[in-house]
């Protein structure tokens, strides 16, 4: 398969996932935040900081209150994150890789795309959000569905889940360290009824929250939440679950060495994590090391399958002809 | 469906003779309209549109900035062509395109044709399309143009003409396939009655031909298909024929040139040579190192691979000289010069304005004559005469002044019409018809080709990027022992 449509078919995935990601997070916060009384540290800058786009928000707007974050999420062409982004982005992938995908998949797209263009400024107002949202992650549901039922689980399909892990562990990171700093650095300040409604919601953002009661039959609470999502194998969104995929899915493609040798690394180091030491002071630190070594994932496997200065390769290909 | 009101005026009807009976061939389909309701037909129609909405038939028309895709325009009442006449034509076809490499091969070698002074050589010299870098280049078999799109057109009393052959990246036969499809749809008891020669075959024997080509002879030989990407509005076609051979659709970068000077593709296997390439760019777009050195389409190296014999190009590189339109009032002279033999399908009588006698007598009837550049495709910079204005006409003597290489001139044709369903009843509308040949050891013609056809009332022109439409078109043998 071409390099260039393996590519696209990797982004494809990450941007689904995105989206679908992007829909939930904003959908669950916003209707929480409502409710939350003022003592309560969240607020709408945290969205921000979950997405990492700090930087970017503050050049575009002065304050992090609700509209603007909402627009800044759901709506601004110019935040390469947010949902009409992503969409966008998705269906320019797919129009470049058509002869791939299955054609029902492609008029959804389409449709899906057309969607987000006409409503999305519902989105910014609070009686349209929950419907908007709830429309786009129902959208991300129908593609995902699609796919996996009617493309032939090749290569194409698996590049589409390399991405789609990559980018659905990444977000549980962001979800899990942000929700942590709230309510790890305050609390005291923090009635408990709310530290519970807290947690609840982190795991909610990630669609875990009934998965989570069946598991753990335990009263909630944070040491069990981080271990849940980061190493229940069986919770599609936990870490480990994620990394468990993203090694089935690149053991099935050829030259797999480098990629492989870093995914199983950071396997090991969930797996032999010390949560109850993580939850005095070190989850942060923890955090970053696992988006470096997503970041890492990515990185070889773009350099493995996608990149190529020509020249390098073909000297390689040389020395495996003539030695 | 009441055909009375059928008007057949002055032209020569594909389907119905001036007295309104069918021709030979056409007399189920006819029998078949008229008991249709005009309702029935219109529900027909829908389920074709609908077919061609969900097989996502498409092309892109670029319009205000920005790139639209288009659904495919299609009629669905088909026209249809007696076998015994079309065999005919196809030998003509096969005539004609081989003559036409036979002259390729001539200019880009010896070039005896114009030592013996059949053609001039100033043609050649002033000739757009002529690549001075494929000069002593011999292509496997001779042939340069493995793949032509031959433009035909009826005139009043029944003759079929050449109007133009498309040597360099001829789009349409995508469609000419997908119309058969969505026929069956519409249609599906009308094929029980008659015995249509398929055409499905186009993709493998494009395949074939073109593996026949591969420089290096094995069993599987590795075809791509070279797209200049989505922007371009025949990608739908670029990526059907990709999928239908099972070739990969590559852009320019994913290609490059080992050392070894033979032509990769990037995969996510490493690199794999490539062997073929069915490459839907022109000529000045495939190679930045030699033509158009701002070109993002190519692939930098690809001529120095395509002269070393590492990779094969459909069509050559400079198989264009031969689709020039004064080029193409030549071809009559290379069939007797090359082959020995009368030409089976004639040229539309043209005017060449190169030449001082013809210019003169184009510039004073240019109210009755079509005139046309020598290297547009698309209908472009076209000037027909008596739908001009005075203004245009002016226009056009200052360009032929200006430059008479450019330009050709040919009697308007008063080509031929089908019926088609317009708003709520049939009428005549006027179409050509290109078939696709192929050539390498063999030659081969699609049975039929695609129909193109002129929507607006009245109107000649044809193509689909200035409002043509498209029919399927049936090749039709005598039933035998088929009732």
């Amino acid at each position: 398969m071409l390099s260039r449509v393996a590519e696209r078919m990797y982004w494809f995935g990450r941007y689904l996932e995105r989206a679908e990601n992007m829909a939930r997070l904003v959908n669950v916060n916003a209707s929480l935040l409502l409710d939350l009384p003022r003592m309560v540290k969240q607020t709408w800058g945290d969205l921000i900081n979950i997405t990492g786009c700090s930087d970017l928000f503050y050049d575009r707007h002065e304050k992090a209150e609700e509209r603007n974050v909402i627009r800044f999420l759901v709506a601004e062409a110019g935040n390469p994150g947010s949902i009409l982004s992503s969409i966008r982005m998705l269906r320019e992938n797919v129009r470049t890789t058509r002869e791939i995908m299955p054609s029902e998949a492609w008029e959804q797209i389409n449709e899906f795309h057309i969607f987000v263009k006409n409503n999305v400024n519902s989105a910014l107002k609070r009686d349209g959000r929950h419907e908007f949202l709830d429309a786009v992650l129902n959208f991300c549901h129908l593609i995902s569905g699609l796919l996996s039922s009617s493309m032939s689980h090749g290569e194409a399909y698996n590049f589409t889940l390399i991405g789609r892990n990559i980018e659905r562990a990444d977000m549980t990171t962001r979800i899990i360290d942000v929700g942590c700093l709230n309510l790890i650095h305050h609390p005291d300040s923090t009635p408990e009824t709310y530290d519970n409604i807290l947690w609840m919601n982190i795991l909610r953002s990630l669609s875990g929250y009934q998965m989570y009661r069946q598991h753990m039959l335990e009263r909630i609470n944070g040491e069990d939440v981080v271990a849940f999502l980061m190493r229940d194998k069986e919770f599609p969104r936990a870490i480990i679950h994620c990394l468990d995929e993203l090694n089935e899915c690149v053991s099935r493609l050829p030259k797999n060495d480098y990629p492989l040798r870093s995914i199983s690394r950071v396997q090991r180091a969930v797996q032999e994590l010390d949560v109850i030491k993580l939850m005095n002071g070190k989850l942060h630190e923890f955090i970053d090391t696992l988006q470096v070594d997503l970041a890492d994932i990515h990185s070889q496997v773009s350099q493995t399958w996608f990149d190529y200065s020509s020249n390098e390769v073909l000297a390689e290909q040389d020395q495996a002809r003539t030695g | 469906m009441n055909l009375k009101n059928y008007k057949i005026d002055d032209y020569y009807d594909e389907l119905l003779n001036p007295k309104r009976q069918a021709r030979p061939g056409a007399g189920k389909l006819i029998n078949y309209l008229k008991k249709l309701t005009p309702e029935e037909l219109q529900k027909r129609r829908y389920a074709a549109e609908l077919a061609i909405k969900t097989m996502g038939i498409t092309f892109t028309v670029y319009s205000q900035g920005e790139n639209i895709d288009r659904e495919w325009p299609y009629d669905i009442i088909p026209r249809i062509i007696p076998l015994r006449e079309w065999q005919k034509t196809e030998e003509g076809l096969k005539q004609r395109l081989t003559a036409l490499n036979h002259f390729i091969d001539d200019i880009y070698n010896e070039q005896k044709i114009i030592r013996d002074k059949v053609i001039p050589a100033e043609i050649l010299k002033s000739s757009k399309n002529f690549r001075k870098e494929c000069t002593g280049m011999k292509p496997v078999f001779g042939v340069w143009a493995h793949i032509c799109g031959s433009d035909l057109v009826r005139d009043k009393d029944g003759t079929m003409f050449v109007l133009e052959d498309n040597l360099r990246v001829p789009s349409g036969v995508s469609y000419m396939l997908e119309n058969r499809k969505v026929t069956k749809r519409v249609f599906p008891e009308l094929f029980e009655d008659y015995n249509i020669i398929p055409m499905g075959d186009y993709p493998s024997n494009l395949f074939d031909t073109l593996c026949s080509i591969s420089p290096r002879p094995l069993d599987f030989p590795e075809v791509v298909v070279l797209t200049p990407g989505i922007y371009n509005s025949a990608y739908f076609e670029h990526a059907f024929l990709a999928q239908q051979m099972g070739a990969e659709l590559v852009e320019g970068s994913d290609l490059v040139i080992g050392e070894d000077e033979c032509v990769y593709m990037k995969t996510i296997e490493g690199l794999s040579r490539v062997d073929v390439i069915y490459r839907r760019i022109d000529d000045l777009f495939l190679d930045p190192e030699v033509f158009n050195p701002d070109s993002m389409l190519g692939v930098p190296g690809l001529m120095r691979a395509w002269k070393k014999g590492n990779v094969a190009l459909a069509n050559a590189p400079g198989a264009g000289v031969a689709d020039d339109k004064v080029v193409y009032t030549h071809v009559p002279d290379m069939i007797r010069y090359y082959l020995d033999a009368e030409p089976i399908i004639p040229n539309v009588p043209s005017f060449s304005c190169d030449n001082e006698k013809e210019r003169s007598y184009v510039l004073a009837n240019l109210e009755n004559l079509v005139v046309k550049p020598a290297n547009e495709s698309g209908g472009y910079g076209m000037l027909v005469g008596p739908h001009s204005t005075r203004r245009q006409r002016q226009e056009m003597a200052r360009l032929v002044k200006a430059r008479p290489r450019n330009y050709i001139a040919q009697p308007v044709i008063a080509i031929s019409t089908v019926p088609t369903l317009s708003d709520n009843s049939i009428e005549p509308r006027h179409v050509d018809l290109r078939p696709f040949t192929l050539q390498s050891d063999r030659t081969h013609v699609t049975a039929g080709g695609l129909t193109r056809v002129a929507l607006v009332k009245g109107s000649l022109v044809v193509n689909s990027s200035q409002g043509g439409g498209s029919k399927d078109t049936w090749v039709v043998a005598p039933n035998q022992g088929r009732s």
